[in-house]
């Protein structure tokens, strides 16, 4: 009988197609996402001669530089961000690879396209050359993010060089109270584990509260595996996983879903899998939560108040933690239900489904923002489902602007900035320095708390309002 | 690739832990080709005023670190964004070695892919290093990756540990495709076998 294994050990196992004798393995990479980012990746590849092994594995969509005001073309008007647009597109074509074009309804932020499309399954190995590639683990995949060379290196050969991570597994068990959502889980992981908490490590996330979310709380969980360091972070396949895949565009069908299934209800964790750490958090205990520093260890519940660099003993983290304040020009003590925002982001690989939208707009029904705020869904699809259910009259009565899908104000690439010295409510991934715009504030939090947050001007908590049910 | 054997040059310290790569290069110069180079956009925003003027205060723009070629961190350099960017702008800057307790995974990963070596060593020595260089700006650190030691401007002598497949890598400047292209027969025959059992992707 083979020894027990975890979900992580046994996806490992399967795709090895060489491992030297110093653990150096040569993996087979099932699925490669290529973005708008990708054209140094593709200029190796050109420069070495090399054509792309695996075209029919390799899918294409511009998310990071595209306009969310417009899909035309014409509307990216920097030179530079069309520029790299096009050279996707043209590089798509050229080497014969599935392209969702800036033009095409399926666009959107590649790890939101790739569950929607079940482009991602279980048992895959996923790649694509942007850290939140963990995403994608939510379905039962090992999906990491990997830099350019890489991405030339599986365009080239559909492999990759790596050496095993540890396994370490998350369990996070009971019941969410009401308002606290997926976001504010992965919060409280990160605050407790630290943003090197997961270095080395795949994160595997268990429990009764991660089996009793859906798959998109599953998808944003996992996107911020990175957050916490990890290398990739996943979630077993189960019935849920099953239901969310059966009939979408790549699924499986007929003969095929039947073995899938088979395949795939083999691949969790045995019961006696060992993991190299394992952490516990109970799901009573986490109650909506902000990022207030430049880390999104940075985190504490919206009922706490800005730490004291002052209480830090360890000299460099007490530095940092003023170093962090003054770049959030916050003050150690302000509660930070009290933080005034100026503007709010909804959107991001993190939240930009169509399940995020729906609880920012239960929150924002009949109501009006205090700030600017922009929506940004994560793909045409959602985009599509979301004025279907009526969300973005919602959205627009309450003063939001409803805009075309892409990573936006996450990243800012686009050109859809925060001002320096503007504080942003925003339901992305990073609060680091400058990451929404140069000398941008960043608090992270789940898009009701964002929603809660455009009401109110300020930082507050969302179970202070009644909903709509 | 550029071989990597060893260095004995001046470094400098940045004692701020979770160094993202955002940080090492602002997500506005990523639209650039590799070719143009990215050294005088590394740490664009902490090394320089919104004019364009050097800031006093950050390392790189004092005296006795300017030349430096090593980089002595703290815990989780590089983590956030896969931008392999951030290696190329500390490479093309002239950086060719970071020593941290820890580093963002796949920063880490890129390193090895250009010719920029990443040392772990444990927090406190890391911490005993920045001192040292602190104190006496434009002493050298000294690393050698065929013995996998690095010393510092006092005489210490550090081992740290590599991945065998990575520092062979390092040592000959050997590119992973050109590597991995030799093994195409075994590749093509694992395809064959792992399609015919997930027969439906």
């Amino acid at each position: 009988m083979a020894a027990p294994a975890t979900l992580f050990d046994k996806i490992w196992s399967a795709h090895a197609i060489l491992v030297r004798p110093d653990g150096a393995t040569l993996l087979h990479i099932d699925r490669h996402f290529v973005h708008d980012g990708s054209g140094n990746a593709f200029r190796m590849l050109q420069e070495k001669g090399l054509a792309v092994r695996r075209p029919d594995r390799t899918f294409a969509t511009p998310d990071h530089y595209v306009s969310t005001l417009s899909h035309d073309f014409a509307s990216i008007n920097e030179p530079h961000r069309r520029g790299v647009v096009e050279e996707l597109e043209a590089n798509a074509k050229a080497q014969g690879l599935t392209l969702f074009s800036l033009t095409d309804r399926r666009q959107g932020i590649v790890h939101v396209i790739g569950p929607e499309q079940a482009l991602s399954q279980p048992g895959m190995i996923i790649v694509c050359g942007d850290s939140h590639t963990a995403t994608h683990g939510a379905l039962g995949a090992l999906a990491f993010g990997v830099g350019a060379s890489e991405v030339g290196h599986v365009l080239a050969t559909q492999t990759l060089w790596q050496r095993k991570p540890k396994n370490m597994r998350i369990v996070v068990d009971g019941a969410l109270a009401p308002g606290v959502h997926a976001k504010d889980v992965i919060l409280a992981i990160i605050a407790r584990i630290g943003a090197a908490g997961g270095v080395g490590h795949v994160i595997e996330y268990a429990g009764s509260t991660i089996r009793a979310m859906g798959i998109e709380g599953r998808l944003t969980i996992c996107n911020m595996s990175i957050e916490a360091g990890a290398r990739a972070g996943m979630v077993a396949p189960d019935d849920l996983t099953f239901a969310y895949l059966h009939g979408r565009p790549y699924a499986p069908k007929d003969a095929d879903w039947d073995a899938a299934l088979a395949y795939w209800g083999a691949l969790p964790s045995d019961a006696d899998a060992q993991f190299d750490r394992e952490v516990h958090l109970d799901a009573a205990e986490i109650a909506p939560m902000v990022t207030w520093g430049t880390s999104p260890e940075a985190t504490a519940p919206i009922t706490e108040r800005v730490p004291d660099p002052a209480c830090v003993p360890d000299a460099t983290r007490r530095d940092s933690m003023q170093r962090a304040l003054d770049y959030m020009d916050l003050r150690p003590g302000t509660p930070l239900a009290e933080i005034a925002i100026d503007r709010v982001f909804i959107g991001s690989c993190t939240n930009s489904r169509i399940e995020d939208l729906r609880a920012a707009a239960r929150v924002l029904d009949g109501r009006r923002a205090a700030v600017p705020a922009i929506v940004v869904p994560g793909s045409g699809l959602v985009k599509a489902q979301a004025e279907a259910e009526g969300l973005d009259a919602i959205f627009e009565r309450a003063g939001f602007e409803w805009r075309e899908a892409g990573c936006s104000m996450c990243v800012g690439m686009n050109g859809d900035l925060v001002a320096p010295g503007e504080r942003c409510a925003s339901t992305s991934n990073r609060n680091f320095v400058g990451r929404q715009g140069k000398g941008a504030r960043t608090h992270l939090m789940s898009p009701a708390m964002a929603a809660a947050a455009a009401i109110a001007g300020r930082l507050t908590d969302v179970r202070q309002f009644t909903m709509r049910p | 690739m550029e071989p990597f054997l060893r260095i004995d040059a001046t470094a400098a310290p940045i004692g701020i832990a979770n160094i993202d790569t955002d940080q090492i290069i602002p997500a506005r110069f990523l639209w650039r080709k590799r070719r143009d180079g990215f050294g005088h956009l590394l740490f664009h925003d902490l090394r320089f005023r919104d004019g364009g003027a050097p800031r006093p205060e950050f390392v790189l723009n004092q005296d006795g670190y300017r030349e430096a070629r090593v980089v002595v961190a703290e815990r989780n350099f590089g983590c956030g964004s896969s931008r392999e960017h951030a290696v190329w702008a500390l490479y093309d800057f002239g950086i060719r070695a970071v020593v941290a307790p820890s580093f963002g995974d796949i920063f880490f990963n890129n390193s090895f892919q250009n010719g920029l070596l990443p040392v772990v060593l444990p927090a406190e020595r890391v911490a005993a290093l920045r001192a040292l260089l602190e104190q006496s700006p434009g002493t050298h650190v000294a690393i050698d990756l065929e013995a996998q030691t690095a010393t510092g401007p006092n005489g210490a002598i550090d081992r740290f540990e590599i991945d065998p497949f990575r520092k062979e890598c390092l040592l000959a400047g050997t590119d992973d495709i050109s590597f991995t292209l030799g093994h195409r027969g075994r590749i093509a025959e694992f395809e064959n076998a792992y399609e015919g059992k997930v027969r439906w992707l």
